[in-house]
């Protein structure tokens, strides 16, 4: 490519990434918001679609439109073949060992919803312990609060230090005689703190425990592999990788879910039905009633293929060095505060600044045409773990600039300004 | 940045730097609680009411610039009005703040005005309405959390 040397020039650690082609993938990225080009920076909330992943969608709508499993005629086969090939695809995206361990689920809240009300309630008895950590999404707390409510359980908390890490010792101290399952944040979305996961479940599995990980900000920023990190089970959600909102995944070990009562009953996910008995169909289906998301799994698998297309490695390097440039550029607001400081970070920066409210903050350079996140980030136990009512949360995605920085920057000075 | 300009007037400005009437009132014989738990925007507000008039009031809490303001500018206001007033004004700036009326057309808002800009930001009328619901749940001796979610 001819541009390749200029490239290299303004994006060094990503020498034959040329993000500009990326945007051109992106139409949103071509709009202005209240007058200024569009500055889209929360994509730990949801990620912006490529025109590959809106034109699958149109094409399977506009000419293979049909439900699966179901039908003998043609265009049944025709939405089953790419159902099941989105299944693979994401058998595939994650190393699973075979596509009997990927469910289709609404997002990884529904999967994390599923695991705690079949295994968990199948293994999690009065008096036994579900442990998660200090730095979890609401998603993956209240699930299994709700199991431990019902059992007569106790959800236990690891502690975290002051950078936002998961204090290991104090995991470590928590797997007991009791713990049936533990689930943990790969990444944490109102930080950004990539957990060491793979320790973790290795920790755990020492014990005999089971592990769940919630992946919703794991599988966007580099690769997964199920089998290598030996999870029990890995939740994802479509809309933060690039795909279509109400679509995600659960991966978990077919032995697990070969023991595990169905989740919801329902067509599709029984073999025969009579008043006296239902048995129920082999995995995934089981845990798949009524149709599915057809179309939004077909989606998702354009947006895996569009970020295997990239690859994760490139998409890691781009995201950490957005990173490094936003963490420096953000810090030269003396009032600036970064609230998660692990060295092992995704591109992930929650602020605060002294003086302004984290909705001022949100308002004001949001009138810049900057989108970002500000409030609890769904994780209001850890606000208050770092004493915060809220924060601002920029978080930057594989079409992200260092142009898109400077503005954000600039609107945060705008912020101090006002409430100087 | 115009738009911007009539949220953080100077009022509001000035007004969540230096709160009015930012303290636990001992006199207090109501207090009433707002909460709007997704912002994060959270006061308690002690008001001495004699007979039908609010004698003083005074709150504490933590809240964006705008819920802040809003609650300081109200407390200054109410000092000294009976439950019928207060009412009226109620209802004047939420009309105003919701864009339905400008303030010159709803009479005696003063600095309320202030808030006028807020009406161009809908996400942030729960902002500037919070203080001012949970102060009609003291007149209206409900006792129950508000929220303006």
């Amino acid at each position: 490519m001819s541009s390749a040397a200029q490239v290299t020039f303004s994006e060094p650690l990503a020498s034959t990434f040329d993000v500009h082609r990326i945007r051109e993938d992106f139409p949103i990225l071509r709009s202005t918001v209240r007058g200024k080009p569009l500055v889209y920076l929360d994509n730990a909330a949801t990620t912006q679609k490529p025109r590959q992943v809106i034109d699958r969608i149109v094409r399977y709508y506009s000419e293979e439109n049909s439900n699966v499993h179901r039908g003998v005629h043609f265009l049944s086969e025709v939405a089953t073949n790419h159902y099941e090939g989105a299944r693979k695809t994401i058998q595939k995206f994650l190393n699973a060992a075979s596509e009997r361990e990927i469910v289709f689920v609404k997002g990884t809240t529904e999967a994390v919803n599923l695991v705690a009300a079949t295994f968990g309630r199948t293994n999690v008895g009065a008096g036994d312990e579900v442990l998660i950590s200090a730095i979890e999404h609401h998603s993956n707390i209240v699930p299994w609060q709700m199991l431990c409510e019902e059992k007569g359980a106790t959800l236990r908390i690891a502690p975290a230090n002051d950078l936002g890490e998961i204090d290991i010792d104090g995991f470590r101290e928590l797997l007991g005689e009791r713990t049936k399952i533990v689930s943990i944040i790969h990444i944490s979305n109102a930080l950004g703190t990539i957990n060491p996961i793979k320790e973790m479940i290795a920790l755990a599995h020492e014990r005999g425990i089971p592990v769940m990980i919630d992946g919703a900000q794991g599988v966007p920023h580099g690769k997964v592999d199920v089998q290598d990190l030996d999870c029990d089970f890995y939740a994802f959600s479509g809309h933060k990788v690039y795909g279509p909102t109400g679509i995600g995944a659960l991966y978990a070990k077919e032995r697990l879910l070969e023991a595990m009562p169905p989740y919801q009953g329902g067509g599709d996910m029984i073999l025969s039905v009579t008043y006296e008995k239902t048995s129920y169909n082999a995995l995934p289906y089981k845990f798949e009633a009524g149709t599915p998301n057809i179309a939004g799994a077909i989606g998702l698998a354009a947006a895996l293929d569009y970020v295997s297309t990239i690859g994760a490695e490139t998409i890691t390097a781009h995201e950490n060095e957005l990173l490094r440039y936003g963490t420096e550029q953000l810090l030269t607001i003396d009032s600036l505060r970064i609230i998660g400081t692990s060295k092992n970070k995704a591109s992930v920066i929650s602020f605060v600044l002294e003086g302004a409210h984290p909705h001022d903050i949100g308002t004001i350079v949001d009138a810049e045409g900057v989108a970002i996140r500000t409030g609890h980030h769904c994780a209001q136990p850890l606000m208050l773990r770092f004493k915060v009512p809220a924060t601002a949360r920029a978080s930057f995605a594989i079409y992200n600039t260092r142009e898109e920085i400077d503005a954000l920057v600039a609107s945060v000075r705008k912020v101090v300004e006002v409430f100087a | 940045m115009s738009d911007l300009r009539e949220l953080y007037q100077q009022v509001i400005l000035d007004h969540n730097k230096n709160p009015r009437n930012f303290k636990k009132l001992e006199s207090a014989n109501r207090t009433a609680e707002g909460y709007n738990p997704l912002c994060g925007d959270h006061y308690t507000f002690f008001v001495q009411m004699e007979g039908e008039t609010i004698q003083d009031l005074g709150f504490q809490g933590a809240g964006c610039a705008i819920s802040k303001a809003s609650a300081s500018v109200m407390s200054s206001i109410l000092k000294g009005k009976t439950r019928d007033e207060a009412h009226t004004l109620f209802d004047g700036f939420h009309k105003m703040i919701k864009g339905e009326v400008k303030p010159d057309e709803v009479g005696q808002m003063g600095r309320l005005a202030a808030f006028s800009g807020v009406s161009e930001f809908p996400t942030r009328i729960k902002c500037a309405s919070l203080a001012w619901h949970t102060m009609n749940s003291v007149l209206n001796e409900d006792e129950s959390v508000v929220t303006t979610e």
